[in-house]
């Protein structure tokens, strides 16, 4: 639900941060506020909010900005950067105990999802020839123990269970027995949910662990929680060491900012994410996904990297040169056209952007117009290239015949060119008031046909060429 | 007479008992929120930008929504300007004062339960995973049967395992029947067997249990559309109140829930549950603030008498104890 609204708030800030060579106080100040608030709102705790905003703040003031980019997307690059640094970076995996059975210890509050989610381990253990046992070691919910059963069932796998009436730690030694004499590799405890602050309770859990000492004791936390993540994650691991987390109901439509809270006050990696009601709906985490999810950035991110794997520098910095001297030049505009093309088909791009979704539709971009563009100026010598001034009627006429244009094509876009010609040299003046003649007058690519121009579309909306 | 004072006198005339049971279950609640609170005021003698930063920030921990907590700061800003406040400390009784207000129930907005005697009363409990559908159907079911009200429960959670197992063991604590099919059954027909063996029994109050659903499942959430339609054809005036069970751990994701399962299963009310945790359960601000959507009860514990109605009053009294006590302590020194 907040996903559109946040990605294009955070384009509207953008926006007016656009035109700027590095990154300054202000500029990180303004995308900060956004960034923050869009952290606030997908539930990660105020604290570490606090903390990464100040750490990619100090990262972000006077960085360089790429050339394919604002300074907004930049400042973008640098939050997502750090989310997932924060987050773990890569995929965590399961430990396996070189003297199995390898043990694992679930943990949590009510209703995390312990139980659903010891049967999907349980299955996910399975698809890599484990033979997990399931240990019932919940005794006070009501039917918890009947729950694990069926799963069990479902699955064909062992569930071991000696009633409610014994205590947890019982269980847990006998089980470990019962898995050795079984040649069973895997023992998976499930445990009772409890309050972090139910004192009784959570040292019912440290007496399990110093009995069964499990190799893995994963908290499971419910993607949705709140701003108390971080109580419960701290308490549970200050008590019982914890080795990683699962995050369940990720199928959800939460943002899921319990994920950050949790990893940055525990350390400890989240190694699955669950996300369905299957019970194969277990899959190892992906850091990356989440920081992207959490920031409700949508492709923007990949448009970046996009951006940034495309765009040659070198080349870009000769341009800009060039466009200082108040230069432009076919071969420019070709050089220009190629690089903003390796960014894949028009289309794909607008849909990226956000905020231009809407515009998908509206804005008719001719990926064949683009391409008939191209060609007359392919179709030019190169010294016609270069000095756009020695267009005469001749030569004009011959570009049409060898580009499959007509001579009033030919000439609309020169035409075309020569106002961007006058466009470049206003760039190289101050950038504001580039800024406010490009709105007057429109800003249009040959391209773009009538329809852009009049409808005051302009071309580089936010995407910027790489000239500047 | 101050607002606290006021508060105070309205809880007084409250049974002792219950007023114990909040201040008990929101311990934790108070502890963070209301020191952070008073130490916030202490701290700042002059109110200034940082101030409300830190306000802010305070509030946002106890999960009670950016933009409610937005809205609020900015009261609190147009407010200070008004009336020209510069102490921090003649600030906190606007704040309280406000709070209350945003949890307060319009008069038109009852926060009982829609329950009539002489007719069979249906209340149908919906909700995402793992909030406690189940556990406070059990707890309410007992308050029923202590009311002396006849009792009958539908097993309409046929999806997750063991669900029917676990209803049935609340039926056998508290004595009630319960009415079931198998494991993967269509839930509207174990719900309309209820109905028709509530009618004939002389039921007074039915309490339906749905599967835990994530609210972004179309299929699912067309299902418990199906549910309710049954139930409306099936007794007119049914169901009487749709109860959506929120867990007071949630954060934002709670006013989705509230706004979808609002649309499909028509929710009359909220029940808050595992309020006794470290959580503040903050949220139902901003759902009330933005939803319009009353609590109705709260779940403060593990026992079976841990449910309790909702009064506002008594939250906000549970999570300013401390500040109620100070000011009254403040006003009856002058007097003496």
């Amino acid at each position: 639900m907040a996903f559109e609204s946040l990605a294009s708030r955070l384009q509207s800030a953008f926006d007016k941060l656009r035109g700027r060579g590095k990154i300054d106080e202000a500029v990180v100040s303004e995308a900060m506020r956004e960034v923050r608030l869009a952290l606030l709102e997908a539930d990660v705790n105020f604290k570490v909010v606090k903390d990464f905003v100040a750490r990619v703040k100090e990262r972000a003031v006077g960085q360089e900005v790429l050339k394919s980019l604002t300074p907004g997307q930049m400042v973008i690059k640098i939050v997502n950067e750090e989310l997932i640094e924060l987050m773990g970076g890569n995929v965590a995996q399961l430990a396996a105990s070189h003297r199995p059975p390898t043990v694992v210890m679930m943990a949590g509050l009510q209703g995390a999802g312990k139980t659903t989610t010891t049967g999907k381990l349980a299955k996910y253990l399975q698809k890599q020839n484990r033979k997990p046992l399931l240990v019932a070691a919940d005794i006070y919910r009501p039917a918890a123990i009947k729950q694990l059963q069926v799963l069990g069932d479902q699955l064909n796998v062992p569930v071991f269970s000696l009633g409610d009436q014994v205590s947890p730690v019982e269980i847990a030694k006998q089980a470990i027995d019962h898995a050795k004499a079984n040649h069973l590799d895997y023992v998976i405890i499930d445990t009772a949910g409890r309050l972090h602050i139910d004192e009784a309770l959570m040292e019912e859990l440290k007496q399990v662990r110093e009995v069964a000492r499990p190799d893995e004791i994963l908290l499971v936390v419910d993607a949705m929680t709140g701003q108390d993540a971080v109580n419960v994650a701290e308490s549970f691991n200050s008590q019982l060491e914890l080795t990683g987390v699962i995050l369940t109901k990720l199928d959800g439509d939460t943002r899921g900012g319990a994920a950050l809270s949790v990893k940055a006050v525990t350390g400890k990696p989240i190694k699955f994410a669950a996300m369905g009601e299957k019970l194969d709906a277990l899959e190892p985490f992906h850091p990356d996904r989440m920081a992207s999810r959490i920031l409700g950035m949508g492709d923007v991110l990949s448009l970046i990297e996009k951006a940034q794997e495309a765009v040659d520098e070198e080349k870009a910095k000769e341009m800009e040169r060039q466009m200082r001297q108040g230069e432009f030049t076919f071969d420019m505009f070709l050089d220009a056209m190629q690089q903003m093309r390796n960014l894949g088909p028009f289309e794909d791009l607008l849909g990226m952007m956000p905020g231009m979704n809407k515009m998908k539709g509206s804005v008719k971009v001719d990926e064949k117009q683009i391409a008939r563009v191209e060609a007359i100026a392919k179709s030019m010598t190169k010294e016609e290239r270069s000095n756009p001034e020695l267009l005469n009627a001749s030569r004009r006429k011959r570009i049409a015949a060898g580009s499959g244009t007509t001579i009033q094509e030919v000439n609309r876009f020169i035409k075309q060119f020569d106002e961007m010609k006058k466009m470049m040299k206003q760039f190289t003046g101050v950038a504001d008031k580039m800024k406010k003649k490009a709105k007057k007058k429109g800003f249009g690519l040959p391209f773009m046909g009538k329809g852009g121009n009049q409808g005051g579309n302009n071309f580089p909306f936010n995407f910027k060429p790489p000239f500047k | 007479m101050s607002f606290f004072k006021r508060l105070r006198d309205a809880i007084v005339q409250k049974s002792e008992a219950v007023t114990q049971k909040f201040t008990d279950g929101l311990a934790k609640t108070r502890d963070l929120l209301v020191e952070k609170v008073e130490d916030l005021v202490r701290r700042y003698k002059k109110i200034d930008e940082n101030f409300f930063e830190e306000l802010e920030e305070i509030l946002i921990t106890a999960d009670v929504g950016v933009n409610t907590v937005m809205e609020l700061i900015d009261e609190l800003r147009s407010e200070v300007r008004k009336q020209k406040i510069e102490d921090a400390m003649d600030l906190q009784p606007i704040l309280s004062e406000k709070l209350v207000a945003l949890l307060k129930n319009d008069d038109s907005m009852d926060a009982g339960l829609n329950i009539e005697d002489g007719r069979l009363n249906v209340i149908l409990f919906v909700g995402v995973n793992g909030v406690g559908k189940t556990t406070t159907i059990g707890k309410m079911a007992h308050m029923f049967k202590q009311q002396g009200k006849k009792v009958l429960l539908a097993a309409g959670d046929t999806f997750r395992a063991a669900a029917i197992e676990q209803l049935e063991v609340w039926g056998d604590r508290v004595g009630v029947d319960v009415i079931k099919h198998q494991q993967g059954a269509d839930p509207a027909a174990v719900i309309y067997d209820a109905v028709q063996a509530a009618k004939s029994r002389g039921v007074d109050i039915l309490l339906c249990d749905t599967a835990g659903r994530l609210q972004n499942k179309v299929n699912l959430m067309e299902e418990l559309s199906k549910v309710h339609r049954v139930l409306q054809r099936e007794l007119p005036g049914a169901p009487h109140e749709v109860l959506l069970v929120l867990d007071a751990t949630t954060g934002q994701n709670a006013l989705s829930q509230a706004k979808t399962f609002g649309k499909s299963a028509g929710v009359t009310g909220i029940v808050l549950t595992k309020l006794d945790g470290t959580a503040k359960g903050g949220i139902v601000i901003a759902i009330r603030n933005e939803l319009n959507i009353p609590v109705k009860y709260v779940g403060l514990g593990e026992r079976m008498d841990d449910l309790q109605p909702f009064d506002p009053e008594q939250f906000v009294h549970a999570l300013f104890a401390g500040l109620i006590a100070q000011e009254t302590e403040g006003e009856q020194q002058p007097e003496a």
